[in-house]
C-alpha cells in the first residue's frame, strides 16, 4: 500500500505532466507484475467524516482530523450519491471507534487501470 | 397608436418609458418573489449543478430586461423566466459539450435530455418538491453549519454575497470563497438533490430548522456590532419557515419554530429605544408589539400543540406566547413560565435554560428563590464566562436589595458583552447601584 501526499495549497504547476508521470509509473509497475490498483481521491473540500456514538450517526464536514489515529485500511464502494456512501460508512465498525472519512474517487481522463475504471466501462457498455 | 395625434414621437416616448418602468418593476418583483422557486426547479433540471442553474437564471433575467421592455411584461413572468433559463442552460451545456471529457459528456447529455424533455409548465408543477429538495440540499449535514447558512441565504433567500458577508461581519471575498467551496463540496462529494428518505426525515428536518433558527437569531440578537436587530435576517428566516410550513404542513416542529420566530419578532419595535439602547421585556411599551404577528404566532402554536408532539421549539414558543399575551408586565403568568422552563430543561439540559428557569422562578416567587438556583455550585462554575448569567444574577440581587453584590455582578456582565445596546443597559443599571 502506497499513500500519496500533497499540499492542497500548492497546485502542481503542470498537472498534465504529473498525470503523464503517473501513467508511466503505472506502466512500469504493470510490466513487473506488481500492479494491483490505484485511484485519484478528491480533495479535503469534498471530504465528510462519519462517527457513530451510542448508536447515533454524526456527520461532519471535512477530513478526519485527530492526531493519534492513523489510517488503518480502506474500502472502495460504488455508491450512487453521498447519502448512500454515508449510510455505508456508518455500518463500518471503525465508525464506532475513531471514525470513517468518506471521499469521492475522482475521474482521471485516460486512467484505465483502477477497479472503478471497470465500473465506468460497464456503465458505458 | 391613434391617427391624428399631434406629437406622435413624444407620446410614443412616454409610452415606451412607462413600459420600461413597468418591466423594470416586474423584473424586480419576479426576482424577489419567484427566484427561490425558479432556482429550485432549475437546479433539478441541471442535474444538481448549482452554478449552471444560477448562471442560466441570471442570463434569463438579462434577456427579460431587454425583451419585456420592448414586448411588455408576460402574463406569467415566473414561467417565462423558467423557460428562458432552461434554454440558456441548454446553450451553456452545448457550448461546454465541445470541451467536455468522455465521462462529463455522459453527464452533460443526461442533463440535456432532462432539460429538453420537460416543458417549463411541467417543471412548474414539480416546484413544490423542488423547493423541498433545495432546502434539504442546502442544509445537508455533510456541509459545515456556516456553509449551510450562507448557501441557504444565497440560494433560497436570493441575498447577494455582499449582503450575507455584511450580516456575518465577514469580508466579501471570504464569503464568496465559502460559497464556492460549499458548491464544490456538493458537486464533488455527490450530495444528492433529493427529499430525504422517510427514515432519515426527522433528523434532516431538525437540521433545516436549526439553520433557519440560527439565521433568525443572528438577526435578532447580533453577537457584535451596534445594530441590535438586523431585520432582514429575521424576515428572511420567517419567510423561509413559512415556505417550509406550507410545504410540510403536518410537522409540529416546523410550525412551532415559525410560531416562536413570529412571537419574538412581534416585540421588535419595542426592544430598542430611540438611541438603539436595549429595553428589557418588563419595561417595553406593549402597545408597540405587533398584534398581527402575535395572533398568527399563537394560532400556529395551538395548531402545533394539537398534534401532541411537544418539542423544544413549541415549549419556547409557549413561553413567548405567555409574555406576548400579558397586557401588563405584572400580569405575566410566571408560574406557568417556570413550569415550561422546567419541561424545557429536560429536553435541553443546557446552562442557558437553567438560567432562564431560575429567573422565572424568581419572578413567580421572589428574587431569593431564583438566587438559590443560580448560586448552585455547578451552574455558577459552568456559566462563569457567560455575561447573561452575571446580568441575570445582578438583576435578582438588585431586586433583593443587595446593591453591593449586584454592583459586582453588573461589572462582570459589562466585561463580558460586545453588544453595544446590552452594554448601555448594563451600565445604566450599574450607575443606579452606585447612587
Amino acid at each position: 500500500m502506497f499513500l500519496l501526499y500533497w499540499n492542497e495549497n500548492d497546485s502542481p504547476a503542470t498537472p498534465e505532466e504529473m498525470i503523464r508521470e503517473h501513467f508511466a509509473f503505472t506502466d512500469q509497475a504493470r510490466a513487473r507484475g506488481a500492479y494491483v490498483s490505484s485511484e485519484a481521491i478528491g480533495g479535503t473540500v469534498a471530504a465528510t467524516t462519519v462517527r457513530v456514538r451510542d448508536g447515533k450517526t454524526m456527520i461532519t464536514d471535512g477530513p478526519f482530523a485527530e492526531a493519534k489515529e492513523v489510517m488503518g485500511g480502506f474500502y472502495i464502494l460504488d455508491c450512487k450519491d453521498l447519502d448512500e456512501a454515508l449510510d455505508f460508512a456508518a455500518r463500518i465498525p471503525d465508525a464506532r471507534s475513531a471514525g470513517v472519512e468518506v471521499r469521492p474517487v475522482m475521474h482521471v481522463p485516460g486512467w484505465d487501470y483502477g477497479p472503478t475504471a471497470e465500473y465506468s466501462r460497464q456503465a458505458m457498455a | 397608436m391613434r391617427r391624428g395625434t399631434p406629437k406622435p414621437e413624444s407620446t410614443d416616448a412616454v409610452g415606451r418609458e412607462a413600459l420600461q418602468d413597468r418591466s423594470a418593476q416586474a423584473i424586480e418583483r419576479t426576482f424577489r418573489e419567484e427566484s427561490g422557486r425558479i432556482i429550485a426547479s432549475l437546479i433539478r433540471a441541471c442535474g444538481g449543478d448549482f452554478d449552471l442553474a444560477e448562471e442560466a437564471m441570471q442570463d434569463a433575467f438579462l434577456v427579460a430586461l431587454e425583451h419585456w421592455r420592448r414586448q411588455g411584461v408576460p402574463a406569467n413572468p415566473g414561467a417565462w423566466i423558467t423557460t428562458a433559463a432552461r434554454r440558456k442552460a441548454i446553450d451553456r451545456l452545448r457550448r461546454d459539450r465541445t470541451l467536455a471529457a468522455k465521462r462529463q459528456l455522459l453527464e452533460t447529455d443526461s442533463a440535456l435530455t432532462a432539460l429538453a424533455g420537460e416543458t417549463g409548465e411541467q417543471a412548474m408543477n414539480q416546484v413544490k418538491d423542488d423547493r423541498l429538495r433545495l432546502i434539504f440540499t442546502c442544509c445537508h449535514p455533510a456541509l459545515a453549519l456556516e456553509a449551510q447558512v450562507a448557501l441557504t441565504l444565497r440560494t433560497l433567500g436570493g441575498l447577494t454575497t455582499a449582503e450575507i458577508a455584511r450580516a456575518f461581519l465577514l469580508p466579501e471575498p471570504a464569503m464568496a470563497q465559502r460559497l464556492v467551496r460549499v458548491k464544490r463540496k456538493i458537486r464533488e462529494a455527490g450530495i444528492p438533490y433529493r427529499i430525504p428518505a422517510e427514515h432519515t426525515l426527522p433528523e434532516r428536518l431538525q437540521a433545516v430548522l436549526a439553520v433557519l433558527y440560527l439565521i433568525f437569531n443572528e438577526g435578532y440578537a447580533a453577537t457584535a456590532g451596534d445594530s441590535l436587530v438586523r431585520q432582514d435576517l429575521c424576515s428572511e428566516a420567517i419567510r423561509l419557515a413559512r415556505v417550509l410550513c406550507e410545504l410540510m404542513p403536518d410537522e409540529p416542529e416546523a410550525l412551532g419554530l415559525l410560531a416562536l420566530m413570529l412571537l419574538h419578532d412581534s416585540r421588535r419595535e419595542a426592544r430598542t429605544g430611540a438611541g438603539g439602547e436595549l429595553i428589557v421585556l418588563e419595561e417595553q411599551d406593549r402597545s408597540k408589539w405587533d398584534q398581527v404577528e402575535i395572533r398568527e404566532g399563537t394560532a400556529l402554536l395551538e395548531r402545533a400543540l394539537r398534534m401532541r408532539r411537544a418539542d423544544a421549539y413549541q415549549l419556547q414558543a409557549a413561553i413567548a406566547a405567555l409574555h406576548c399575551t400579558a397586557a401588563r408586565a405584572d400580569e405575566t403568568d410566571w408560574g406557568q413560565i417556570a413550569a415550561l422552563y422546567e419541561d424545557l430543561s429536560e429536553l435541553q439540559p443546557t446552562p442557558v435554560v437553567y438560567l432562564n428557569h431560575a429567573v422565572a422562578v424568581a419572578m413567580a416567587g421572589g428574587p431569593e428563590d431564583g438566587l438559590y438556583l443560580l448560586d448552585d455550585a455547578r451552574l455558577s462554575e459552568q456559566l462563569a464566562g457567560y455575561h447573561l448569567y452575571h446580568a441575570a444574577r445582578a438583576d435578582l440581587l438588585r431586586r433583593a436589595g443587595l446593591h453591593q453584590e449586584a454592583r459586582v455582578a453588573y461589572l462582570h456582565a459589562v466585561e463580558g458583552t460586545e453588544n453595544m445596546a446590552e452594554r448601555e443597559y448594563l451600565e445604566r443599571r450599574l450607575r443606579e447601584m452606585t447612587c
